[in-house]
């Protein structure tokens, strides 16, 4: 029996292919597949999983390129999570995704619905999220429209992770023009696990029942796959009311009986019903088993009334998932759906004929070899070609900048949106339910204790854009090499990352070059770390009528403590400590905080990455910090030197002064590049005087280049900072003050028009 | 010595109430929200969460799950309650705390660490500490605002039922800085800062542990 | 100019997931109230303003809604009375 058309179904022309985002020769591979034209509800399941966002047509060839695996992997890229054992017996998941377009339409429920997301790629692992963290990109918070986004994304955020009670322990927010038409929303989990917990999301066993669990079926989002994969233009605003709604609360409950049903032994694996609903978790975990299914589409609980098989099958609605049972297992996996008062229906079978089936009662509406979904989509292999501006941006020479005064330049720094507190962001975020938050937001990376053992977890998510923008392959290293240092400097070691790659049109040369060679400089920094990746996400087409966004490769890290007691803070502690700067002084401006800041305009040679010496640092501070020599240490990146060490000490409670001279440290840097310049491969450490020796020492063996610069405190004093004939002076209650008040003065009164928030 | 942690669809600070509590050396259980008794529990614990993900109003539907009818029972014959956070909302939804939580004044959530006076030693929670001493226990809510009418207030304050207030930072606007409170018998309190979360050096404070330091309470106090 | 009190409703638009709605439905079931239906959570505005004439209150309740009161990508709005007020 083949699959037929029905009656009411719009006829299959040129310009129905079109709308699917299908071009002529991808439609002529489904025809020459099937044998036959597709019908309608086989278009709708091939543009789904034919789409970027579920194919990666783009951009497989250049992720195969990544480095996947080492001794600590235990799942990599391929399945809804990659999997890293971290020491006795447990493993955490971890993924971060993009849910950029839905944030730009609906902030709110665009921010929601991707935290739901990633929480359910989590907990199909068989993991418990025990944290999630969240990368934004806004334009500037000058403009009403940009506050209204901040506002809504951060909120959507907040409402859904504080409901289910995961907490939100870290993340980065930058502000740039270049985002203004497009922000970036992409948030991370994580989860725990036993290693023997691990569940596939790969169906298996011919005659197994294929159960839908959790929220109905309503005609949310349908082709949100396609349009993630499509670029954000004028027309755009007439898509609105293919919004999808989050509901924490039953995700809430969904987690609750997922982890209940994997550790049942009733069910062979499980999925959530993401970007492409039912056809593409169906789908994908039929092809990862090899097998085929037979769904019947009506028999998917639905929320209204009259929906077709095609909106069925297409529908994006949340909280749904997908589980392949054991045979004969049917009522007890009822049951626990029951007891967390979730819906369930038994949809389908597993089938071993290698055939994607769908039927509406009686009818088949849809049959194609499961493989050809998920593997039959021809590969685009889009030139690459760096565009002439961006060479020139890159060597466009370096504006004399040095006769600024130092303190109004630092303080007008700490008064960038991007520098300054993200306070205003994270106190709406729920940062310490679960009871395991030993360092949340406010540093470099979160920590997080392993109840039970001596464990600790070590967590951060960032990039810079700007640096990739002005070279793409050395901006590439320097999201990850600035990442290992975030966890390294908590006295963590790197272990895995997965990435969320933002980038423009791959069919663009100018932004597939930048997607190569950011990937270039991704793969060798992993490597050189030791840090694989083990997934995460590709979102092209981030553009709008006003250009492409900074391509920001975000990047997700994951360490791990074998004593969390030994864990470093990023704030001073102690008056009287001495403060040592890890690293060599070279006054890099190029693509700094600083040159744009004087100039109005990012330029330059973004700092040079220099891999081995980032190993060492790393290396160093995880030594350092296991042998407990370390009050504190806190990475340098945007904003150089000066803004690391303000940060460090406003960070304390009180706030500490400090009191430097950088003369010998930056002997041939002019003052402003030695303060502002944002150098790689540094770190500001601070130690007691007893084990200064010891740990200069210690640096000496790692051939980490350390200088002690000055001494911390005390409480509530000036900041002091002298480069020979220069000095900056100013009281640290007034560098806090900016630094703290830079955001909520910006975003007070941005409120309005949003739905009402749920508080517990 | 036993403490009942009840578990509502959508509580998320049950594990948290009973790690603490463990941790305290009570024998802990939780109670599903449709049983129907408590399993032979001295002590009752609402924890945190969004119940029901605090549709319609925070507490709102909790209030009728089936183990509430022998929650206010324990209640009546003196036994101790304490409701964290969404427990305190259901706790004064139930009725069996005055007044009300409503949104924060500056309507947003806000999870920060705040410092708390203990106004009254006269409760199973707060017989371990010192009247006028101050903790540091975290908040994470949206609606922590506490208000209640004036003669409320005035009874509650008069009757030494104010059982926490935030000194200093009051992180929600609510009336006469009031963070706890207890009922009339004092078994009954409410709080909306998270002890739980402050029992572990580890986690950067330990000033929540006594609230659940409750060996020698049993039913009837 | 005279004194008027417009009354807006604010709705989930039909078709998309209402949470609140679901949840109180489902309450209400449990609580043995039987026969209930589908439930929608909206909210309700008293907008007090001054204008020329009923249809002037009309006209800019609804420019209200579209640029503040009401989201325009999830929510419908209706505006419900419009009275002669204090």
């Amino acid at each position: 029996m083949t699959a037929r058309s029905r009656p009411g179904d719009p006829a299959i022309t040129s310009e129905l292919v079109r709308r699917h985002g299908l071009n002529p020769e991808e439609f002529d591979r489904i025809v020459a597949i099937l044998g036959r034209e597709p019908t309608y509800v086989e278009l709708g399941i091939f543009s789904a999983l034919w789409s970027e966002h579920c194919s990666y047509k783009h951009s497989r060839a250049v992720l195969k390129t990544l480095p996947t695996t080492g001794p600590q992997v235990l799942q990599g890229p391929g399945e809804n999570a990659g999997v890293l054992r971290i020491g006795d017996g447990w493993a955490v998941a971890f993924k971060m995704e993009s849910h950029n377009h839905p944030s730009a339409v609906e902030p709110y429920q665009g921010a929601a619905t991707g935290v739901g997301g990633i929480l359910r790629d989590i907990f199909t692992m068989g993991a418990r999220p025990i944290a999630l963290l969240d990368s934004l990109r806004f334009g500037s918070l000058d403009s009403p429209r940009q506050r209204y986004l901040c506002h809504g994304v951060v909120r959507g955020i907040g409402d859904y992770g504080n409901c289910v009670g995961v907490p939100t322990v870290a993340g980065d927010v930058v502000f740039d023009p270049a985002y203004e038409g497009n922000p970036l929303v992409n948030a991370m989990c994580v989860g725990l696990l036993r290693e023997e917990e691990l569940i596939r999301a790969a169906a298996a066993g011919p005659g197994n029942p294929i159960i839908v669990v959790g929220a109905r079926t309503g005609r949310d989002g349908i082709h949100g796959a396609a349009f993630a994969s499509e670029a954000l233009a004028e027309g755009t605003e007439a898509r609105r009311p293919q919004v999808q709604v989050g509901d924490p609360f039953t995700e809430k409950l969904l987690i609750e009986a997922s982890l209940e049903l994997i550790a049942s032994g009733h069910i062979v694996a499980i999925q959530d019903m993401g970007a492409a609903g039912l056809t593409s978790s169906s789908a994908e975990m039929a092809a990862r088993g090899g097998v085929g299914v037979e769904l019947d589409a009506r028999r998917v609980p639905t929320r209204e009334d009259g929906m077709t098989p095609y909106e069925v099958l297409l529908s994006e609605s949340q909280e749904r998932m997908l589980v392949v049972a054991e045979r004969g297992s049917e009522q007890a996996v009822e049951a626990i759906a029951r007891k967390w008062e979730l819906e369930s229906a038994v949809v389908g079978r597993v089938t071993d004929d290698g055939l994607y089936r769908v039927r509406w009662g009686d009818e088949v509406v849809a049959e194609i070899p499961g493989r050809s979904l998920v593997e039959g989509v021809p590969a685009r292999r889009p030139e690459a070609v760096e565009g002439e501006a961006a060479q020139a941006r890159r060597a466009r020479p370096m504006p004399p900048t040095a006769d600024r005064d130092l303190g109004d330049a630092l303080e007008r720094l700490l008064d960038l949106p991007t520098i300054a507190s993200k306070r205003w962001v994270y106190e709406q975020y729920d940062t310490s339910v679960q009871a395991n938050t030993v360092r949340g937001p406010g540093g470099d990376a979160a920590v997080l204790r392993v109840r039970g053992t001596t464990l600790g977890l070590a967590l951060t998510a960032g990039s810079s854009g700007r640096y990739v923008w002005l070279d793409p392959y050395e901006g590439g290293k320097a999201a990850v090499a600035e990442a290992a240092r975030n966890i390294a400097v908590t006295g963590a070691r790197p272990l895995g990352v997965t990435d969320c790659l933002n980038f423009g049109d791959p069919e663009k040369p100018d932004v597939f070059y930048q997607f190569r060679e950011a990937c270039r400089g991704i793969a060798d920094a992993c490597r050189a770390l030791e840090t694989p990746v083990t997934g995460g996400n590709v979102s092209f087409y981030n553009e709008s009528p006003s250009g492409a966004v900074l391509p920001t490769p975000m990047i997700g890290m994951v360490g791990v403590l074998a004593d969390v007691t030994t864990c470093v803070p990023a704030a001073f502690r102690t008056t009287g400590d001495a403060l040592v700067v890890l690293g060599r002084c070279r006054g890099e401006l190029g693509g700094s905080q600083y040159l744009s800041m004087v100039t109005g305009e990012t330029f330059g040679a973004p700092p040079s990455v220099n891999l081995a010496a980032e190993r060492a640092l790393v290396a160093f501070l995880v030594d350092a910090a296991e042998r407990r020599l370390l009050a504190s240490a806190h990475d340098v990146s945007e904003g150089g030197l000066a803004v690391a060490l303000v940060e460090s000490a406003v960070g304390a409670a009180p706030a500490l002064g400090f009191d430097v001279d950088l003369s010998a440290y930056a002997r041939d840097v002019a003052a402003d590049a030695a303060l502002f310049g944002e150098d790689q491969a540094r770190a500001v450490v601070t130690v007691d005087p007893r084990h200064l020796a010891a740990l200069t020492a210690l640096a000496v063996q790692h051939g980490v280049p350390a200088t002690m610069v000055g001494t911390v405190g005390p409480v509530g004093a000036a900041v002091r900072v002298v480069v020979r004939d220069r000095r900056l002076e100013r009281p640290i209650a007034r560098l806090r003050e900016i630094y703290e008040r830079a955001v909520p003065r910006r975003m007070a009164g941005a409120e309005g028009g949003l739905p009402a928030a749920a508080g517990g | 010595m036993k403490i009942a942690v009840v578990r509502f669809p959508g509580s998320n600070c049950d594990a948290d109430a009973y790690h603490a509590a463990r941790a305290a050396g009570a024998d802990v259980t939780y109670v599903w929200h449709r049983s129907t008794d408590l399993e032979g529990a001295d002590v009752v614990v609402l924890p945190g969460g969004f119940s029901y993900g605090d549709y319609l109003r925070p507490g709102a539907i909790a209030r009728f799950s089936p183990v509430m009818r022998a929650v206010a029972e324990h209640a009546r014959s003196g036994g101790p309650v304490l409701g964290i956070c969404n427990g305190f909302q259901i706790l004064c939804e139930a009725q069996l705390l005055p007044g009300t939580l409503a949104r924060n004044f500056g309507l947003s959530f806000v999870c920060r660490p705040v410092t708390v006076r203990v106004e009254s030693d006269a409760t199973p929670f707060t017989a371990r500490y010192r009247v006028g001493q101050e903790l540091r226990l975290p908040v994470a809510h949206g609606d922590g605002r506490y208000v209640a009418d004036d003669a409320t207030l005035d009874r509650l304050e008069r009757g030494g039922r104010v059982v926490f207030r935030y000194a200093g930072d009051n992180p929600n606007g609510a009336m006469r800085d009031i963070a706890g409170i207890a009922s009339e018998e004092r078994n009954v309190v409410g709080m909306m800062p998270h002890p739980e979360r402050a029992v572990e050096t580890l986690l950067g404070s330990t000033d929540g542990a006594a609230v659940f330091a409750l060996a020698g309470v049993a039913a009837g106090v | 100019m005279r004194r008027y009190r417009g009354r807006v409703r604010v709705m989930p638009r039909a078709g998309l997931l209402d949470p609140q709605g679901h949840a109180v439905e489902q309450a209400l079931g449990a609580l043995g109230f039987t026969g209930v239906g589908r439930v929608r959570v909206g909210r309700t505005l008293e907008i007090a303003l001054e204008a020329d004439s009923e249809q002037e209150v009309r006209e800019r309740l609804r420019e209200m809604c579209e640029r503040l009161v009401a989201n325009p990508v999830t929510e419908d709005f209706t505006i419900d009375a419009v009275e002669a007020g204090p």
